[in-house]
Order: structure tokens, then sequence, then C-alpha cells
């Protein structure tokens, strides 16, 4: 059986007294892309929020690769392994491409250089920022964005900050990769190529995608597995073929 | 060699900008001292300069890199010149050379204020925008307050402070060199980047693994060893070091050289500091008598006709003629931008200008819907 990289136990979340998530268990094996659908407001960006640590988790806790993170900051968890993009873009506007990269590869121990070290420019510090560069300019041109490295993050089409997020955010090295609605708002030929490069960075980066997807067509087309959510507890759990036919997740997605 | 190779990587002409400005400034005055031309008033003008170019350009790491607003400037200035000061009382028994007390009490003033911006940042920092403002704010009206209080200090009459016997300015301006190295240093290090990331989204910076609240703390911390040092210089030629000097309307005089030189941008708080030190005195040694009222409504007038020059959509034509990038024929791409530039004259502000300066104006409109709830900020369904 191969290993298991992320799994929740009995996740869940109450905003005083409404219970926004609850009971959450998944199980999301090594290299997998994974699926979590449902409804508009059944909680899935708030499972992400946990698992990113934006929120404490009020019942139940996660684990990455068998290491508990529950409760550890969202810059303690980025280290530990996962990484996400943002519903609503959240690059950082004001700066470059591949300065937006270049963050994202900060924390690498590979680039360990310290302010004392910066500010006084001693030879490390050249050392670091030349190898930085040419590992963003590498993520760059794997997503196709190295020509547009010196526009203003901002200034991109909409789908190329989509990727850029993306490449930001496989910048931090994760083991798991959380994408937040990444095909939203594109047509259907950058989602077919969006599922592509799904696909190939899975590959490339030998990691784990658990992603949030209104676009059925593109989960059934990419994902194995899938976790249907609504009012904020699992409905489904299993293949995605079988979750379509299901007479529950039809009637939360259409009523009736 | 490698090193070489990657210094050249990584260095651009106009890194140097900054350096050959001041290193000019310094050189004609130099010239001007040594040739005997340069008035006794003038020194002081610039030393003046010198230490408010430290002020702006420290500031400026706060409020445009980090994208925080600190009111709190003129608060480190002071704890920086009367401790500084107290030491170098203290030191001109023991040390001879004036020279060498001015250094150990720069650094002495430094780092006391520095241990101050750690205090009010630890605190401080988990407050946003216009709370963290307050905060400062009040941190500074605190400490002038409790100087003027203690005895030791010399109370409300203020801390005598030997004045440098030397050319304070030189000693002014090579400060200034340091101060420029190590924070320009900082801005383009991948420091800087983090630092900027802060600004431009916290939220994703901190997805990145960026460690928000260590890098708040050090940007204070720097500032605040600088705004410190600056102090000390003050303190040796303003004597007695008096506590209303460093009063609210100072650190916002900080600010507004912040402001107007533009955030994030380096060079212009350079200029701009040089600019309203320049005219502050021209206008307090030429408007005697009467004349002295008018001192604040031609200086509130350059203000006025500079940011609106600076600003105002209708005059952009003019402002892309005179601009020096035109000047200097540069063939970059509009939509171009350097990886490490960080000036953010392209965006609106994160912290609105109008709001801080108008502090006395608070307009209750009850149209303006309600903030949203902190917790939902990581985004929803």
């Amino acid at each position: 059986m191969a290993e298991i990289v992320l799994e929740t136990k009995d996740l869940g979340i109450s905003f005083g007294g409404l219970k926004a998530v609850q009971n959450v268990n998944l199980k999301i094996e090594k290299n997998q892309l994974y699926g979590l659908i449902g409804p508009n407001g059944a909680g899935k960006t708030t499972v992400f929020n946990m698992l990113t640590g934006v929120y404490k988790p009020t019942t139940g806790t996660f684990y990455l690769c068998g290491e508990e993170l529950k409760g550890k900051s969202q810059e303690a968890i980025n280290h530990k392994g996962i990484a996400r993009t943002f519903q609503n873009i959240r690059l950082f506007n004001n700066m470059s491409v591949i300065r937006n990269v270049l963050v994202g590869l900060h924390n690498q121990p590979e680039f360990k250089c310290s302010p004392v070290t910066s500010m006084l420019k001693l030879p490390k510090h050249y050392d670091t920022e030349v190898r930085m560069r040419e590992r963003a300019k590498e993520i760059l041109k794997i997503f196709d964005l190295y020509e547009e490295r010196n526009n203003l993050a901002c200034n991109l089409p909409y789908g190329k900050q989509r990727k850029l997020e993306i490449a930001r955010a496989l910048a931090t090295n994760p083991k798991l990769l959380l994408l937040d609605e990444p095909a939203a708002g594109m047509n259907p030929n950058e989602t077919e190529e969006l599922m592509k490069t799904v696909r190939f960075i899975r590959d490339e980066f030998d990691i784990t995608v658990l992603l949030i997807e209104h676009d059925l067509k593109f989960v059934s087309g990419l994902c194995d597995e899938v976790t249907v959510l609504n009012f904020g507890t699992a409905l489904y759990q299993g293949k995605v073929n079988d979750a379509l036919n299901d007479p529950e997740v039809v009637k939360a997605y259409i009523g009736g | 060699m490698n090193l070489i190779k990657n210094i050249k990587a990584n260095t651009k002409p106009k890194y140097f900008t900054n350096y050959i400005i001041v290193a000019v400034m310094l050189a004609v005055t130099l010239t001007m001292k040594m040739t005997g031309n340069l008035a006794r008033s003038n020194a002081t003008l610039l030393a003046q300069i010198s230490y408010s170019i430290i002020l702006a350009v420290s500031l400026n790491l706060v409020v445009g890199f980090l994208g925080e607003l600190s009111l709190g400037h003129a608060g480190f200035m002071c704890v920086g010149a009367y401790l500084g000061c107290f030491v170098a009382n203290m030191l001109h028994e023991f040390i001879s050379s004036p020279l060498l007390v001015l250094i150990i009490s720069m650094v002495v003033g430094g780092v006391v204020a520095a241990v101050f911006g750690f205090i009010i940042g630890l605190p401080a920092l988990r407050l946003k925008g216009d709370y963290l403002a307050i905060v400062t704010l009040a941190f500074g009206e605190i400490v002038r307050t409790i100087f003027k209080n203690l005895k030791a200090f010399g109370g409300a009459l203020g801390l005598d402070s030997t004045r440098y016997k030397g050319n304070l300015f030189v000693v002014g301006f090579v400060v200034v060199l340091v101060t420029l190295f190590i924070i320009q240093n900082i801005v383009r290090s991948k420091h800087g980047r983090a630092i900027t990331a802060i600004r431009d989204n916290e939220i994703a910076a901190r997805a990145m693994g960026i460690n928000v609240t260590y890098y708040k703390l050090f940007v204070f911390v720097v500032a605040a060893f600088f705004a410190g040092v600056a102090g000390v210089i003050y303190g040796h030629f303003a004597t007695p070091v008096l506590y209303s000097f460093f009063s609210y309307n100072y650190s916002i005089e900080i600010l507004v050289m912040v402001v107007l030189g533009g955030m994030g941008n380096i060079t212009g708080s350079i200029i701009a500091a040089t600019a309203i030190t320049f005219i502050n005195f021209q206008l307090q040694t030429r408007l005697s008598g009467d004349l002295a009222a008018l001192k604040f409504l031609v200086y509130a007038l350059i203000l006025i006709v500079v940011v609106i020059f600076n600003n105002a959509p209708a005059l952009s034509a003019v402002r892309e003629k005179f601009s020096i990038r035109r000047f200097l024929k540069s063939k970059r791409h509009p939509s171009e931008v350097h990886d490490d530039e960080a000036a953010w004259d392209r965006v609106p502000t994160k912290i609105r200008m109008d709001e801080v300066l108008s502090v006395d104006v608070i307009v209750d409109d009850p149209y303006t819907p309600d903030k949203k709830d902190p917790t939902t900020k990581g985004g929803s369904n």
C-alpha cells in the first residue's frame, strides 16, 4: 500500500455556534490527485484554511506523512510541506514575476543566508542570490512564464496569474499542494491545458495534489478519488465516477 | 573568479546612484569648507540635512517597504538623543577625542533606541494599520514626557549636551552613507523581498512560509536603531537636547519626507529630506518679525503643490515630459520592472495618507459598511 501523505481525523471547526465543518476524514496517498467538491458554502475552503493553519481546528486533527500539524502556525505548516494557492488570486502584485517565485524560495534550506550576511553583502549573499535566481528561472521555464519574468505580476493575463500562483507555491518545495479552484474563470482550452499542467507537476515535482473545483468535468478527468462535502460534512467519499451517480450527491448539487 | 562573477550578476549601475548623490553633496560642501566659502549657518543646515536623511530613509523602510505606518519615529530619535548625549557627557571626562566620543555615543544611542524598537514592536506588531499608528504615536509622546520629568536628564530644561567641535556635517554624511549601505543591502536581498512580500499581501506571504512577525520586528529594530543614531547627531549640535523638539509634529514631518519622496523610493527620501530641511531652514532664517507667521503658510503651500504635481492624473503628461527615465533615454518597456524595484507608485497604497494626515477631521460616515470580520480574511467559499 502506498504511503499516506495527508490524513485527517474527525477534522472540524465551529465559529461560535455554527459548525462550519464536521468530521472530515481524508486519507490521501502519495502522488494522488484528490478532489474536494461540493456546492457553494459547503466548507471546502474552510478545510483548506485548517490544513494551512489559517484556522485552528476545534475538533479532530490532521497528519502530514505521519506528523501531527494541528495547531502549528501557517509558516511552520508551510515549512513542513503544505503549500496552497488561493481561490481569489493572491500574488504579490507590485513585484515582478520572478520576484514572486523568489519569495517562494525564501525558506529553502539551500538558500539560507542570515540578515547580517545580506546587510554587509558578504560573498555568501551573492552566491545565494545567484543560485536562487537560477532556480527561479528553472521553475518559470517549466510554467512557460520565463519571457514575462520582468513584468509586474498584476499585468499578467488571468490564466498566467493562476499558473504563477502554482509556480510560487511549488517553489516552497511542498509534499502536498492544495489548489483552491484552479480552473475558475478559465475557458475550456485553458482548463484542458491546466489538467495537463497539474498532471505534469505531480510527476515532475513528485508531489500529491488536493484540489477544490466546481468544474466537474475537470475533476472527473483529473482525480481518481473525491470527497463530496455538503453543509460541512462528507456526503460521499470514493471513486469519482461513482460520486457523480450517487443520488445523495446529485441531490446536493441539483436539489430535489 | 566566481565571487566577482556573482557580484557582477547582482549589481546594477543604479545601485550606486544614492551613494553618489550623498558623496557629491559631501565633496562639494567639504571643498567649500576647505576654501572658506561655507558660512557657519550653512554648516548647521548641512548637519540638519544629514540627520533628516537618516530619519527619512529609515522610516521609509517601515512605511514604504514593510507597509506599516509608524508615527513614533521622533520618539526613537528622542531616546537616542538623550541616552547618546548622556553617555557622551560622561565620556568627555575620559576620552579626549571628540570624534571617538561621538562614535561611541552614536552606537549607544542607536542600540538603546533599537531595544525600544524591539519592546514597542512586540505588542504593536499584533496590530494593523491605523491601530499600530496610534500605538507608535502614543509611544513617541510617552517617551518625551518621561524625559521631561527625569531629573537626571535635565528635566524640563533639557539635557545640556556638548557641541561637537569639528565639522559635524562631515560625520553626519559619513553616517548617511553607512545607513544607505545597510538599508539598501537589506532591501536588495532575499530579506528585502520577504519584507515587500509582507507589504504586498500578508496572507500570501504567510502561506509562502515567510515569518511575518520576525521580519516586522527586524524592520522596526533596524529603523529604530538609525533613528537613535540620527538623534545623537542632532544632540551634538543642538544644545540643550529638549524634549519639545521630538513632538508628534516632527514624526509627521519625517513621514512627509517619506511620502513626498515616494514610498519605497530611497533616492526620493534623500531628495525630499534635503529639500524640506532646506526650505524649513530658509523660511526660519528669512522670515523674521511679523512675517514669521507666514512660515507655515509657505511650507504648506509648497507641500500641496508638490503632492498635486506628483499625483494628479491630469498632470501625468507633464510628469512624463520631465521624467528622469526619459532624460536617460531608457529603452525599457513601460510594463517591465527590474526585479529589485519596490517603489509602489503604480498602485493605490495600502495606507491612505489623506486619512492619516488629517487626524483631526474625523467624519462619521454612517454609509460606510462595517469592516469585514477579521476571522473571514482567509477567503470564503
